[in-house]
């Protein structure tokens, strides 16, 4: 008897306790559903698993050989750059944008010089994408890693987050704009690949920087589809070992360098 | 006691509160003005450039967006932990929140490179950013916050204000780990990539909110010549001590991990021993005149009782949170990005020297527009709802 008067006086407590154990656990576990999903997400473009039945997607990338690059070919590089997207850079400038740029390195120990051109990595997993709030910054699914310039909100978040300091802020208004590279103040960009280029001549595009040191048979930028095991760029990298920028990251540069 | 708090409007019309309300309202103008000069013009009239890409105005943006979430403790020190005693602070504290969070996201939005893309942000997510999260957690903050209030300020509902006090403590919690991972989560610079930055930010939160609630208080309770007994002051005292004290914990661990690792080195140095305006703002205004002092003003025997000492340690804790702000995200990307370990590197963009950044006026008046603008808000709040408890007497513990 005294059992079930204990009893009776402690269902009310009892229910109240199993709500709220329900609503702590539903408060706890549903935040990590949640990260659970958002770190599943997939950008739509990229490649998922439905589409098994379509020719695999093709990976562009740069394979550059800086034992075969001089300063004055890094410095062609630049200029063709920017002849062909038109942006142009004052020395000593802080704000002006630079889609490419020469970069000296010296080994701390043994002093040896290198020589080489600096871009957009085009990586596999950019941070630039993760970060960008309103997905402006995003990856096509050939790998190539571009802005949106009618969604980006000049917010620089991206630029925070590149590791290679890729990306350039517009600070000024812009005039005689080319039609290849559509670009507008207070907003974000970078190399694009020349996938203008690239969606003309398909495999056989040569980005500009490439086209202006690739001489008499000399590919010292190779460009190509990394995802093709018997492309060239795959097949150098392979003979000859390529180096992928700060790899400790983890965020698969398409750029690759050789001699470093 | 708390049963018996009448809340009433401030009904002052001295010069002083007109004349603080005009400074207010004309510094929020004459930033606004600025910030649209900043948007024709283009963002070259700013210190800013491609080597710094956050200045000032981000310094104050993220100041008042975490005094923002620490400025609604005193509600939730009612509301959550049961302490009866802050019930009669807690109407303001959740105004005062929502204050400094709308001054806040106005200078940031007013920061961005094209602010007429307010509508791109609030209809195009990418829930992998961090950022992203945030327009959700401080729009949701706003929200909640507002219910809150609107639960506590209504008899028939006073029950429902404990849960959603609750609701709002967890999401402000959320929300200042969001805006410390905007740094923490940037693995590729030295100077974030630390986890510690979000435990860090809500400590921060709790005393910068703390010392911007503690003077708006101590203004307002003045200008319309209301009591305030000692021992509420002595309370909210302690716990800014407890707060600045739980800063100094995180500051002195975040930099001990960094000099745990050989490849963060250079990075401390920079802070701590050569990196001249930033070492000097690290040590001199964060630490000595941002925690020491106020640490010593706070607790020093001789100045326990003078709201004096009181004042002059919130003053000394907002510049010191200014100080550490400026030097976690303007320091934080002067030092260069490390692209090939082991090289001395040169180039035409900066690679491998420490970036150069001077605010520009703009920059200033554009981040004193949010601080002014949050003050404004709250003071005309205070003016039209029954916010503040008419008197605040003593009471027994």
């Amino acid at each position: 008897m005294a059992n079930e008067l204990d009893n009776i006086e402690l269902r009310p407590a009892r229910r109240r306790f199993m709500q709220s154990s329900a609503a702590l656990a539903m408060t706890l576990i549903a935040p990590g559903v949640l990260l659970y999903k958002t770190g599943q997400a997939q950008s739509e473009n990229e490649p998922g698993s439905d589409n098994k039945d379509l020719p695999a997607t093709p990976r562009w990338g740069l394979l550059i050989d800086t034992n075969a690059l001089s300063e004055a070919d890094v410095d062609a590089c630049v200029a063709a750059c920017q002849q062909e997207h038109g942006w142009h850079s004052d020395a000593g400038s802080q704000t002006a944008a630079q889609w490419i740029r020469k970069i000296h390195l010296t080994d701390k120990q043994s002093g040896q010089q290198t020589v080489l051109p600096m871009m957009c990595q085009h990586c596999a997993d950019p941070p630039c994408v993760d970060v960008c709030p309103t997905g402006a910054s995003f990856k096509r699914a050939d790998g190539i890693v571009l802005v949106n310039k009618h969604t980006c909100i000049g917010c620089r978040y991206c630029m925070m987050a590149c590791p290679y300091k890729a990306r350039s802020f517009i600070h000024e208004v812009l005039q005689d704009q080319l039609a290849v590279a559509p670009r507008g103040k207070g907003t974000v960009e970078s190399c694009t690949l020349c996938v203008h280029r690239i969606d003309r001549d398909g495999a056989n595009a040569v980005p500009a920087c490439a086209e202006a040191v690739n001489r008499d048979g000399r590919k010292a930028i190779l460009f190509g589809d990394l995802n093709d095991p018997d492309s060239e760029i795959s097949q150098r990298a392979k003979s000859h070992g390529a180096t992928r920028l700060r790899a400790d990251l983890g965020v698969d540069p398409g750029v690759r360098y050789r001699g470093l | 006691m708390p049963a018996a708090t009448r809340f009433t409007e401030i009904k002052t019309s001295s010069p002083q509160y007109w004349g603080l309300l005009l400074l207010l309202a004309i510094l929020a103008a004459v930033g606004i003005g600025a910030a649209h000069h900043m948007d024709v013009e283009g963002h070259h009239i700013s210190g800013m450039n491609n080597q710094v890409v956050w200045g000032l105005p981000h310094v104050f943006a993220i100041f008042l967006i975490v005094a923002a979430s620490g400025a609604l403790n005193l509600a939730s020190m009612a509301s959550v932990f049961g302490k009866v005693e802050y019930k009669p602070l807690a109407r303001f504290s959740a105004v005062l929140s929502i204050a400094l969070l709308v001054g806040g996201l106005a200078v940031l939005l007013l920061d961005l490179g094209r602010p007429d893309r307010l509508i791109v942000a609030i209809t195009h997510y990418n829930f992998r950013s961090i950022f992203a999260w945030n327009i959700i957690l401080y729009s949701g903050f706003i929200v909640i916050v507002l219910a809150y209030l609107w639960l506590m300020m209504e008899r028939r509902f006073e029950r429902w204000s404990r849960p959603a006090g609750m609701f709002a403590f967890a999401w402000r919690l959320i929300l200042t780990s969001g805006t410390g991972s905007i740094f923490g989560f940037l693995v590729a610079r030295e100077s974030y990539d630390s986890a510690l930055l979000a435990p860090m930010f809500i400590v921060m939160s709790f005393s910068f909110g703390l010392a911007v609630f503690i003077l708006l208080l101590l203004t307002s309770f003045k200008l319309d010549q209301r009591e305030l007994d000692g021992i509420h002051l002595q309370r909210l005292r302690k716990l800014l001590g407890l707060f600045s004290i739980g800063i100094l914990y995180f500051v002195i661990l975040f930099h001990i991990t960094k000099l745990y690792g050989s490849q963060n080195h250079d990075f401390e140095r920079f802070i701590l021993l050569d990196g001249g305006v930033y070492t000097r703002l690290f040590w001199l205004f964060q630490i000595v005149l941002g925690t020491l002092l106020p640490l010593f003003l706070l607790y020093a025997p001789r100045w326990q009782h003078s709201s004096k000492s009181l004042v002059l340690a919130c003053l000394l804790i907002i510049q010191g949170g200014f100080a550490q702000l400026y030097v976690i995200i303007i320091g934080g990307q002067a030092f260069p990005l490390n692209i090939f370990p082991g090289y001395r590197v040169e180039s035409s963009f900066f690679d491998g020297v420490i970036s150069a950044y001077t605010p520009s006026l703009w920059e200033l008046l554009l981040g004193c527009a949010g601080l002014a603008s949050a003050l404004l808000i709250a003071l005309l709040v205070l003016r039209v709802l029954p916010m503040l408890p008419q008197s605040l007497p003593g009471t027994e513990d």
